[in-house]
Protein backbone atom coordinates (compact mmCIF):
# COMPACT_ATOMS: atom_id res chain seq x y z
CA UNK A 1 0.00 0.00 0.00
CA UNK A 2 1.18 3.30 -0.44
CA UNK A 3 2.70 4.83 2.44
CA UNK A 4 3.15 8.46 2.57
CA UNK A 5 5.58 8.47 5.27
CA UNK A 6 7.89 7.57 2.82
CA UNK A 7 7.74 10.70 0.54
CA UNK A 8 7.19 12.89 4.00
CA UNK A 9 10.33 11.63 5.34
CA UNK A 10 12.18 12.16 1.89
CA UNK A 11 11.11 15.99 2.65
CA UNK A 12 12.22 15.59 5.97
CA UNK A 13 15.77 14.48 5.31
CA UNK A 14 16.16 16.82 2.25
CA UNK A 15 15.61 19.69 4.08
CA UNK A 16 17.05 19.03 7.14
CA UNK A 17 20.35 18.80 4.29
CA UNK A 18 20.34 21.82 3.21
CA UNK A 19 19.15 23.84 6.32
CA UNK A 20 20.25 23.67 9.82
CA UNK A 21 17.26 21.64 12.27
CA UNK A 22 15.68 25.36 12.95
CA UNK A 23 15.24 26.35 9.64
CA UNK A 24 14.08 22.91 8.47
CA UNK A 25 11.57 22.54 11.27
CA UNK A 26 10.08 26.36 9.82
CA UNK A 27 10.24 25.02 6.47
CA UNK A 28 8.21 22.23 7.77
CA UNK A 29 5.37 24.11 9.75
CA UNK A 30 4.81 26.42 6.70
CA UNK A 31 4.61 23.78 4.29
CA UNK A 32 2.24 21.69 6.46
CA UNK A 33 0.23 25.09 6.51
CA UNK A 34 0.13 25.96 3.31
CA UNK A 35 -0.64 22.59 2.25
CA UNK A 36 -3.56 22.27 4.71
CA UNK A 37 -4.95 25.29 3.60
CA UNK A 38 -4.87 24.68 0.16
CA UNK A 39 -6.65 21.29 0.84
CA UNK A 40 -9.16 23.22 3.00
CA UNK A 41 -10.00 25.23 0.32
CA UNK A 42 -9.97 22.97 -2.62
CA UNK A 43 -12.31 20.49 -0.44
CA UNK A 44 -14.85 22.99 0.82
CA UNK A 45 -14.75 23.72 -3.17
CA UNK A 46 -15.66 20.21 -3.81
CA UNK A 47 -18.10 19.75 -1.19
CA UNK A 48 -20.33 22.80 -2.26
CA UNK A 49 -20.33 21.23 -5.68
CA UNK A 50 -21.49 18.06 -4.50
CA UNK A 51 -24.09 19.79 -2.30
CA UNK A 52 -25.66 21.58 -5.23
CA UNK A 53 -25.81 18.62 -7.39
CA UNK A 54 -27.04 16.02 -4.77
CA UNK A 55 -29.88 18.69 -3.22
CA UNK A 56 -30.63 18.73 -7.58
CA UNK A 57 -31.01 15.66 -7.99
CA UNK A 58 -32.97 15.07 -4.37
CA UNK A 59 -35.14 17.31 -6.04
CA UNK A 60 -35.45 16.43 -10.01
CA UNK A 61 -33.72 19.08 -11.20
CA UNK A 62 -30.07 19.10 -13.15
CA UNK A 63 -28.08 21.34 -10.81
CA UNK A 64 -25.18 23.34 -12.20
CA UNK A 65 -24.75 22.90 -15.92
CA UNK A 66 -23.17 26.28 -17.51
CA UNK A 67 -20.04 26.34 -16.46
CA UNK A 68 -17.46 24.00 -17.06
CA UNK A 69 -18.09 20.17 -17.95
CA UNK A 70 -21.64 19.08 -15.91
CA UNK A 71 -21.08 22.97 -13.94
CA UNK A 72 -17.81 21.11 -12.56
CA UNK A 73 -16.55 24.93 -12.32
CA UNK A 74 -19.44 26.62 -11.07
CA UNK A 75 -18.27 26.88 -7.19
CA UNK A 76 -14.82 28.26 -8.65
CA UNK A 77 -16.48 30.69 -10.54
CA UNK A 78 -18.53 31.31 -7.22
CA UNK A 79 -15.21 31.86 -5.19
CA UNK A 80 -14.21 34.49 -7.71
CA UNK A 81 -17.19 36.39 -7.37
CA UNK A 82 -16.76 36.03 -3.67
CA UNK A 83 -13.34 36.76 -3.79
CA UNK A 84 -14.45 40.50 -5.66
CA UNK A 85 -17.62 41.81 -3.89
CA UNK A 86 -17.43 44.59 -1.50
CA UNK A 87 -17.25 44.08 2.26
CA UNK A 88 -20.16 46.21 3.49
CA UNK A 89 -19.49 48.62 6.63
CA UNK A 90 -22.29 47.39 8.89
CA UNK A 91 -23.84 51.13 10.66
CA UNK A 92 -23.67 50.58 14.83
CA UNK A 93 -21.70 47.58 14.83
CA UNK A 94 -19.32 46.53 17.08
CA UNK A 95 -16.31 46.19 14.32
CA UNK A 96 -13.67 44.63 15.51
CA UNK A 97 -15.76 41.54 17.21
CA UNK A 98 -17.23 41.47 13.89
CA UNK A 99 -13.98 41.07 12.45
CA UNK A 100 -12.70 38.63 14.73
CA UNK A 101 -16.12 36.70 15.11
CA UNK A 102 -15.44 34.71 11.35
CA UNK A 103 -11.72 34.23 12.24
CA UNK A 104 -12.39 32.64 15.65
CA UNK A 105 -15.38 30.41 13.81
CA UNK A 106 -12.95 29.50 10.73
CA UNK A 107 -9.42 28.74 13.35
CA UNK A 108 -11.42 26.46 15.28
CA UNK A 109 -12.23 24.34 12.02
CA UNK A 110 -8.64 24.50 10.47
CA UNK A 111 -7.36 23.18 13.82
CA UNK A 112 -9.51 20.22 13.82
CA UNK A 113 -8.87 19.98 10.16
CA UNK A 114 -5.27 19.54 10.97
CA UNK A 115 -5.34 16.56 12.74
CA UNK A 116 -7.48 14.24 10.73
CA UNK A 117 -5.22 11.34 9.61
CA UNK A 118 -6.02 11.65 5.67
CA UNK A 119 -3.86 8.53 4.58
CA UNK A 120 -1.36 6.06 5.72
CA UNK A 121 1.39 8.37 7.29
CA UNK A 122 -0.03 11.75 6.11
CA UNK A 123 -1.32 13.00 9.69
CA UNK A 124 0.09 16.62 10.30
CA UNK A 125 -0.15 16.15 14.24
CA UNK A 126 -0.57 12.86 16.34
CA UNK A 127 -1.60 14.06 19.33
CA UNK A 128 -1.79 11.59 22.36
CA UNK A 129 -5.25 13.42 22.81
CA UNK A 130 -6.12 12.78 20.03
CA UNK A 131 -9.96 12.35 20.24
CA UNK A 132 -10.44 14.70 22.86
CA UNK A 133 -7.90 17.13 20.81
CA UNK A 134 -10.58 17.28 18.43
CA UNK A 135 -13.76 17.97 20.33
CA UNK A 136 -12.02 20.73 22.29
CA UNK A 137 -10.55 22.37 19.67
CA UNK A 138 -14.21 22.11 17.47
CA UNK A 139 -16.00 23.28 20.44
CA UNK A 140 -14.14 27.40 19.87
CA UNK A 141 -16.41 27.68 17.42
CA UNK A 142 -19.63 28.31 18.73
CA UNK A 143 -17.88 31.25 20.75
CA UNK A 144 -17.14 33.09 17.19
CA UNK A 145 -21.04 32.39 16.16
CA UNK A 146 -22.13 33.83 19.30
CA UNK A 147 -19.94 36.96 19.01
CA UNK A 148 -20.90 37.31 15.02
CA UNK A 149 -24.80 37.05 16.24
CA UNK A 150 -24.34 39.50 19.04
CA UNK A 151 -21.77 42.34 16.87
CA UNK A 152 -23.67 42.64 14.04
CA UNK A 153 -26.67 45.10 15.48
CA UNK A 154 -29.39 43.16 13.90
CA UNK A 155 -32.01 41.22 16.16
CA UNK A 156 -32.19 38.17 13.49
CA UNK A 157 -28.63 37.72 14.14
CA UNK A 158 -29.57 37.98 17.83
CA UNK A 159 -31.91 35.12 17.40
CA UNK A 160 -29.85 32.90 15.24
CA UNK A 161 -26.88 33.44 17.62
CA UNK A 162 -29.04 32.34 20.45
CA UNK A 163 -30.19 29.61 18.87
CA UNK A 164 -26.83 28.33 17.74
CA UNK A 165 -25.27 28.47 20.90
CA UNK A 166 -27.84 26.43 22.58
CA UNK A 167 -28.42 23.77 19.30
CA UNK A 168 -24.52 23.66 19.71
CA UNK A 169 -23.69 22.55 23.09
CA UNK A 170 -26.81 20.52 23.67
CA UNK A 171 -25.55 18.52 20.61
CA UNK A 172 -22.10 18.58 21.79
CA UNK A 173 -22.84 16.42 24.67
CA UNK A 174 -24.08 13.51 22.79
CA UNK A 175 -21.08 13.65 20.00
CA UNK A 176 -18.85 13.41 22.82
CA UNK A 177 -20.57 10.73 24.17
CA UNK A 178 -20.96 8.35 21.43
CA UNK A 179 -17.05 9.34 20.50
CA UNK A 180 -16.36 8.20 24.47
CA UNK A 181 -17.92 4.86 23.56
CA UNK A 182 -15.25 4.20 20.60
CA UNK A 183 -12.95 5.50 23.00
CA UNK A 184 -13.82 2.53 25.83
CA UNK A 185 -13.57 0.05 23.01
CA UNK A 186 -9.96 1.28 21.34
CA UNK A 187 -8.31 1.83 24.94
CA UNK A 188 -6.74 4.50 23.40
CA UNK A 189 -7.38 8.40 22.41
CA UNK A 190 -4.53 8.43 19.77
CA UNK A 191 -6.19 9.03 16.02
CA UNK A 192 -3.14 6.98 14.66
CA UNK A 193 -3.40 4.16 17.41
CA UNK A 194 -7.53 3.74 16.76
CA UNK A 195 -6.70 3.45 12.93
CA UNK A 196 -4.08 0.72 13.63
CA UNK A 197 -6.72 -1.01 15.73
CA UNK A 198 -8.86 -1.35 13.03
CA UNK A 199 -6.84 -3.50 10.83
CA UNK A 200 -9.07 -6.73 11.36
CA UNK A 201 -12.19 -5.49 11.49
CA UNK A 202 -13.57 -1.66 11.54
CA UNK A 203 -15.02 -1.00 14.94
CA UNK A 204 -18.69 -0.69 13.80
CA UNK A 205 -18.08 -4.42 13.27
CA UNK A 206 -16.18 -5.34 16.19
CA UNK A 207 -18.45 -3.54 18.56
CA UNK A 208 -21.72 -4.97 18.31
CA UNK A 209 -25.09 -3.30 18.48
CA UNK A 210 -23.42 -0.37 20.87
CA UNK A 211 -20.96 0.29 18.04
CA UNK A 212 -24.13 0.91 15.64
CA UNK A 213 -25.82 2.89 18.20
CA UNK A 214 -23.05 5.20 18.53
CA UNK A 215 -22.79 5.74 14.89
CA UNK A 216 -26.39 6.63 14.26
CA UNK A 217 -26.20 8.63 17.43
CA UNK A 218 -22.64 10.53 15.94
CA UNK A 219 -24.83 10.86 13.19
CA UNK A 220 -27.30 12.71 14.71
CA UNK A 221 -25.23 14.67 16.85
CA UNK A 222 -22.43 15.83 14.32
CA UNK A 223 -25.32 16.99 11.87
CA UNK A 224 -26.77 19.33 14.47
CA UNK A 225 -23.23 20.09 15.10
CA UNK A 226 -22.98 22.00 11.63
CA UNK A 227 -25.90 23.73 11.51
CA UNK A 228 -27.32 21.97 8.46
CA UNK A 229 -30.25 19.36 7.03
CA UNK A 230 -33.33 19.46 9.58
CA UNK A 231 -31.66 21.28 12.31
CA UNK A 232 -30.98 24.30 10.52
CA UNK A 233 -32.22 26.63 12.57
CA UNK A 234 -29.42 29.03 13.79
CA UNK A 235 -30.13 29.96 9.58
CA UNK A 236 -33.59 29.39 9.24
CA UNK A 237 -33.73 31.65 5.84
CA UNK A 238 -37.69 31.48 6.21
CA UNK A 239 -37.43 33.26 9.18
CA UNK A 240 -34.02 34.87 10.11
CA UNK A 241 -33.24 35.59 6.34
CA UNK A 242 -29.70 33.82 7.30
CA UNK A 243 -29.51 33.89 10.99
CA UNK A 244 -25.93 34.94 12.63
CA UNK A 245 -24.34 36.04 8.87
CA UNK A 246 -27.00 37.56 7.91
CA UNK A 247 -25.10 41.25 8.00
CA UNK A 248 -21.67 39.61 6.67
CA UNK A 249 -20.70 39.99 3.05
CA UNK A 250 -18.08 39.08 0.50
CA UNK A 251 -15.37 37.11 1.86
CA UNK A 252 -15.93 37.82 5.68
CA UNK A 253 -19.24 35.79 4.62
CA UNK A 254 -17.03 33.04 2.68
CA UNK A 255 -15.44 32.34 6.38
CA UNK A 256 -18.89 31.15 7.52
CA UNK A 257 -19.76 29.38 4.99
CA UNK A 258 -16.21 27.53 4.14
CA UNK A 259 -16.34 26.95 7.93
CA UNK A 260 -20.03 25.48 7.83
CA UNK A 261 -18.89 23.10 4.76
CA UNK A 262 -15.74 21.86 6.12
CA UNK A 263 -17.30 21.30 9.58
CA UNK A 264 -19.36 18.74 7.67
CA UNK A 265 -16.60 17.10 6.20
CA UNK A 266 -14.59 17.22 9.48
CA UNK A 267 -17.47 15.52 11.39
CA UNK A 268 -17.57 13.01 8.58
CA UNK A 269 -14.06 12.59 8.87
CA UNK A 270 -14.06 11.90 12.31
CA UNK A 271 -16.78 9.56 12.04
CA UNK A 272 -15.52 7.67 9.32
CA UNK A 273 -12.18 7.39 11.53
CA UNK A 274 -13.61 6.25 14.44
CA UNK A 275 -16.44 3.95 13.33
CA UNK A 276 -14.99 3.09 9.77
CA UNK A 277 -11.79 2.41 9.97
CA UNK A 278 -10.09 5.88 8.78
CA UNK A 279 -7.75 5.27 6.07
CA UNK A 280 -7.74 1.38 6.72
CA UNK A 281 -9.04 -1.27 4.14
CA UNK A 282 -11.55 -3.23 4.36
CA UNK A 283 -10.44 -6.49 5.71
CA UNK A 284 -12.38 -9.79 6.53
CA UNK A 285 -10.53 -12.08 8.98
CA UNK A 286 -9.84 -15.59 7.36
CA UNK A 287 -10.17 -13.88 3.47
CA UNK A 288 -6.31 -14.01 2.54
CA UNK A 289 -6.63 -12.95 -1.36
CA UNK A 290 -9.63 -10.51 -0.51
CA UNK A 291 -7.67 -8.49 1.90
CA UNK A 292 -5.01 -8.23 -0.42
CA UNK A 293 -6.87 -6.73 -3.43
CA UNK A 294 -7.80 -4.75 -1.08
CA UNK A 295 -4.60 -3.36 0.24
CA UNK A 296 -3.85 -2.71 -3.67
CA UNK A 297 -6.34 0.59 -3.52
CA UNK A 298 -4.72 3.22 -2.08
CA UNK A 299 -5.70 4.32 1.33
CA UNK A 300 -6.41 8.38 1.20
CA UNK A 301 -9.01 6.98 -1.70
CA UNK A 302 -10.32 4.68 1.18
CA UNK A 303 -10.26 7.53 3.74
CA UNK A 304 -12.10 10.04 1.12
CA UNK A 305 -14.55 7.24 -0.02
CA UNK A 306 -15.47 6.54 3.84
CA UNK A 307 -15.91 10.57 4.67
CA UNK A 308 -17.89 11.28 1.25
CA UNK A 309 -20.24 8.18 2.09
CA UNK A 310 -20.69 10.03 5.81
CA UNK A 311 -21.05 13.17 3.65
CA UNK A 312 -23.64 11.83 1.44
CA UNK A 313 -25.86 10.62 4.19
CA UNK A 314 -25.97 13.93 5.88
CA UNK A 315 -26.94 15.69 2.38
CA UNK A 316 -29.35 12.46 2.14
CA UNK A 317 -31.07 13.84 5.72
CA UNK A 318 -30.70 17.34 4.81
CA UNK A 319 -32.87 17.24 1.76
CA UNK A 320 -35.03 15.03 2.98
CA UNK A 321 -36.56 16.29 6.40
CA UNK A 322 -38.56 19.47 7.43
CA UNK A 323 -37.16 21.27 9.92
CA UNK A 324 -37.50 21.30 13.52
CA UNK A 325 -38.94 23.54 15.83
CA UNK A 326 -36.05 25.21 18.29
CA UNK A 327 -37.99 22.94 21.48
CA UNK A 328 -38.47 20.02 19.44
CA UNK A 329 -34.81 20.53 18.36
CA UNK A 330 -34.34 20.29 22.07
CA UNK A 331 -35.83 18.00 23.95
CA UNK A 332 -34.81 15.84 21.32
CA UNK A 333 -31.20 16.03 22.38
CA UNK A 334 -31.83 16.36 26.00
CA UNK A 335 -34.82 13.65 26.08
CA UNK A 336 -34.06 11.40 23.37
CA UNK A 337 -30.20 11.20 22.40
CA UNK A 338 -28.80 11.66 25.62
CA UNK A 339 -30.24 9.36 27.14
CA UNK A 340 -29.61 6.61 24.70
CA UNK A 341 -26.22 7.65 24.66
CA UNK A 342 -25.42 7.46 28.01
CA UNK A 343 -27.15 4.10 28.32
CA UNK A 344 -24.98 3.00 24.84
CA UNK A 345 -21.85 3.78 27.14
CA UNK A 346 -23.00 0.97 29.69
CA UNK A 347 -23.71 -1.26 27.18
CA UNK A 348 -20.04 -0.38 25.26
CA UNK A 349 -18.42 -1.17 28.62
CA UNK A 350 -20.28 -4.45 29.45
CA UNK A 351 -19.12 -5.48 25.80
CA UNK A 352 -15.63 -4.19 26.50
CA UNK A 353 -15.61 -6.51 29.62
CA UNK A 354 -17.22 -9.89 28.29
CA UNK B 1 17.70 26.67 17.09
CA UNK B 2 15.07 24.66 18.23
CA UNK B 3 14.95 26.36 21.51
CA UNK B 4 15.07 30.03 20.09
CA UNK B 5 12.20 28.81 18.06
CA UNK B 6 10.51 27.86 21.38
CA UNK B 7 11.71 30.81 23.38
CA UNK B 8 10.39 33.17 20.66
CA UNK B 9 6.80 31.27 20.26
CA UNK B 10 7.05 31.36 24.31
CA UNK B 11 7.56 35.41 24.18
CA UNK B 12 4.77 35.80 21.81
CA UNK B 13 2.35 33.93 23.60
CA UNK B 14 3.35 35.93 26.83
CA UNK B 15 2.37 39.10 24.97
CA UNK B 16 -0.31 38.30 23.85
CA UNK B 17 -1.36 36.90 27.52
CA UNK B 18 -0.08 39.91 29.40
CA UNK B 19 -2.07 42.68 26.54
CA UNK B 20 -5.39 40.65 26.67
CA UNK B 21 -5.68 40.21 30.17
CA UNK B 22 -5.08 44.44 30.71
CA UNK B 23 -7.65 44.90 27.95
CA UNK B 24 -9.42 42.72 29.21
CA UNK B 25 -9.62 44.52 32.82
CA UNK B 26 -9.74 47.97 30.87
CA UNK B 27 -12.06 47.10 28.14
CA UNK B 28 -15.54 49.29 28.43
CA UNK B 29 -17.53 46.58 26.41
CA UNK B 30 -18.69 43.29 28.74
CA UNK B 31 -18.18 41.28 25.65
CA UNK B 32 -15.28 42.85 24.29
CA UNK B 33 -13.74 42.25 27.54
CA UNK B 34 -15.19 38.47 27.17
CA UNK B 35 -13.26 38.12 23.80
CA UNK B 36 -10.49 39.53 25.19
CA UNK B 37 -10.34 36.71 28.16
CA UNK B 38 -10.74 34.14 25.39
CA UNK B 39 -7.43 35.31 23.87
CA UNK B 40 -5.76 34.97 26.97
CA UNK B 41 -7.34 31.29 27.76
CA UNK B 42 -6.51 30.13 24.55
CA UNK B 43 -2.67 31.08 24.86
CA UNK B 44 -2.66 29.84 28.19
CA UNK B 45 -3.16 26.14 26.29
CA UNK B 46 -0.67 27.46 23.80
CA UNK B 47 1.99 27.45 26.93
CA UNK B 48 1.12 24.27 27.90
CA UNK B 49 1.18 22.83 24.21
CA UNK B 50 4.80 24.71 24.21
CA UNK B 51 5.65 22.25 27.81
CA UNK B 52 4.28 19.15 25.75
CA UNK B 53 1.01 18.69 27.87
CA UNK B 54 -1.24 18.34 25.33
CA UNK B 55 -3.78 16.90 27.63
CA UNK B 56 -3.94 20.08 29.99
CA UNK B 57 -4.05 21.72 26.52
CA UNK B 58 -7.23 20.36 25.36
CA UNK B 59 -8.74 20.33 28.68
CA UNK B 60 -8.01 24.14 28.85
CA UNK B 61 -9.59 24.21 25.60
CA UNK B 62 -12.67 22.60 25.93
CA UNK B 63 -13.31 23.57 29.52
CA UNK B 64 -12.55 27.37 29.49
CA UNK B 65 -12.46 28.45 25.88
CA UNK B 66 -15.45 26.25 24.55
CA UNK B 67 -17.17 25.89 27.96
CA UNK B 68 -16.82 28.46 30.59
CA UNK B 69 -16.43 30.90 28.33
CA UNK B 70 -19.72 30.36 26.75
CA UNK B 71 -21.48 30.73 29.59
CA UNK B 72 -20.10 34.14 30.12
CA UNK B 73 -21.43 35.28 26.67
CA UNK B 74 -24.55 33.52 26.77
CA UNK B 75 -24.77 35.81 30.18
CA UNK B 76 -23.64 38.68 29.21
CA UNK B 77 -26.29 38.47 26.12
CA UNK B 78 -28.92 37.90 28.08
CA UNK B 79 -28.60 40.12 30.52
CA UNK B 80 -26.97 43.59 29.08
CA UNK B 81 -28.61 45.63 26.72
CA UNK B 82 -27.38 46.92 23.19
CA UNK B 83 -24.90 50.01 24.48
CA UNK B 84 -24.15 49.17 27.95
CA UNK B 85 -21.16 50.01 29.28
CA UNK B 86 -19.28 50.18 32.58
CA UNK B 87 -18.64 52.57 34.58
CA UNK B 88 -15.13 54.25 34.09
CA UNK B 89 -12.94 53.61 36.78
CA UNK B 90 -12.31 55.73 39.37
CA UNK B 91 -9.10 56.47 40.93
CA UNK B 92 -9.13 54.27 44.14
CA UNK B 93 -10.06 51.52 41.88
CA UNK B 94 -7.24 52.03 39.74
CA UNK B 95 -4.51 52.31 42.48
CA UNK B 96 -5.49 49.47 44.35
CA UNK B 97 -6.33 47.08 40.95
CA UNK B 98 -2.25 48.05 40.60
CA UNK B 99 -1.04 47.45 43.82
CA UNK B 100 -2.57 44.17 44.01
CA UNK B 101 -1.27 42.87 40.68
CA UNK B 102 2.07 44.17 41.74
CA UNK B 103 1.82 42.22 44.85
CA UNK B 104 0.76 38.91 42.45
CA UNK B 105 3.59 39.29 40.62
CA UNK B 106 6.40 39.58 43.82
CA UNK B 107 4.72 36.82 45.39
CA UNK B 108 4.73 34.42 42.40
CA UNK B 109 8.22 35.25 41.33
CA UNK B 110 9.62 34.53 45.16
CA UNK B 111 7.54 31.52 45.28
CA UNK B 112 8.58 30.08 41.64
CA UNK B 113 12.59 31.33 42.55
CA UNK B 114 12.85 30.62 46.02
CA UNK B 115 10.76 27.33 46.13
CA UNK B 116 12.21 24.01 44.97
CA UNK B 117 9.63 22.65 42.68
CA UNK B 118 6.56 20.76 44.10
CA UNK B 119 6.32 16.65 44.26
CA UNK B 120 10.21 15.90 43.69
CA UNK B 121 9.69 12.69 44.95
CA UNK B 122 6.46 12.00 42.73
CA UNK B 123 7.31 9.22 40.57
CA UNK B 124 4.71 9.67 38.02
CA UNK B 125 5.97 13.44 37.22
CA UNK B 126 8.71 12.10 34.69
CA UNK B 127 10.66 15.73 33.68
CA UNK B 128 10.13 16.68 29.96
CA UNK B 129 8.03 13.44 28.87
CA UNK B 130 4.71 13.86 28.50
CA UNK B 131 2.20 11.47 30.12
CA UNK B 132 0.08 9.44 29.12
CA UNK B 133 -3.71 9.79 28.90
CA UNK B 134 -4.42 6.33 30.21
CA UNK B 135 -1.69 7.44 33.29
CA UNK B 136 -3.35 10.31 34.29
CA UNK B 137 -7.04 8.51 33.68
CA UNK B 138 -5.61 5.73 36.62
CA UNK B 139 -4.37 8.36 38.38
CA UNK B 140 -7.89 10.03 38.36
CA UNK B 141 -9.25 6.89 39.34
CA UNK B 142 -6.76 4.75 41.94
CA UNK B 143 -6.86 5.32 45.66
CA UNK B 144 -3.22 4.56 46.45
CA UNK B 145 -0.63 7.36 47.26
CA UNK B 146 -0.62 10.14 44.27
CA UNK B 147 -3.96 8.84 43.04
CA UNK B 148 -6.95 11.25 42.96
CA UNK B 149 -10.37 9.38 43.77
CA UNK B 150 -11.65 11.14 46.40
CA UNK B 151 -11.48 14.29 45.39
CA UNK B 152 -12.47 13.47 42.23
CA UNK B 153 -15.94 12.35 43.90
CA UNK B 154 -15.90 15.32 46.58
CA UNK B 155 -15.90 17.27 43.05
CA UNK B 156 -18.65 15.60 41.31
CA UNK B 157 -20.90 15.46 44.30
CA UNK B 158 -20.37 19.50 44.54
CA UNK B 159 -20.87 19.99 40.81
CA UNK B 160 -24.30 17.88 40.95
CA UNK B 161 -25.06 20.21 43.99
CA UNK B 162 -24.62 23.17 42.13
CA UNK B 163 -26.71 21.46 39.31
CA UNK B 164 -29.36 20.82 41.31
CA UNK B 165 -29.58 23.86 43.09
CA UNK B 166 -29.82 25.92 40.10
CA UNK B 167 -32.28 23.86 38.73
CA UNK B 168 -34.32 24.41 41.49
CA UNK B 169 -34.12 27.95 41.68
CA UNK B 170 -34.78 28.33 37.77
CA UNK B 171 -38.40 26.21 38.75
CA UNK B 172 -39.79 28.35 41.09
CA UNK B 173 -39.92 31.05 38.63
Amino acid sequence: MLDFSNVTNWIDTTLHRYLSDGWALATEFVLIALMLLIAYAILALVLIYMERKVCAFFQCRIGPNRVGKWGLLQSVADMVKILLKELVHINRADHFLFRVASFVVIIGSICTFGALPFAKGLQAIDFNVGVFYLLAVSSVGVVGILLAGWSSNSKYTMIGAMRSGAQLISYEISAGLSVLAVVILAGTMQVSEIVALQTDRWFIFQGHIPACIAFLTYLIAGHAETNRGPFDLPEAESELTAGYHTEYSGIQFGFFYLAEYMNMFIIAAIGSTLFLGGWMPLHIPGWESFNHVMDLVPSFIWFFGKTFFCIFLALWVRWSFPRLRIDQLLSLEWKVLMPICLVNLVLMSLVVIF
Amino acid sequence: MESIGSLIIFYILGAIIIGSSVMAVTSKKMLRAATYLLFVLISTAGLYLLLNYHFLAAVQLSVYAGGILILFIFAILLTSARGDKTEPHDKRRIITGVVTALAGIVVTTLVTLKHQVLYNGNPTVTGDQEIPVKEIGFALMGTDKYQYLLPFEALSVLLLVCAIGSILIARKR
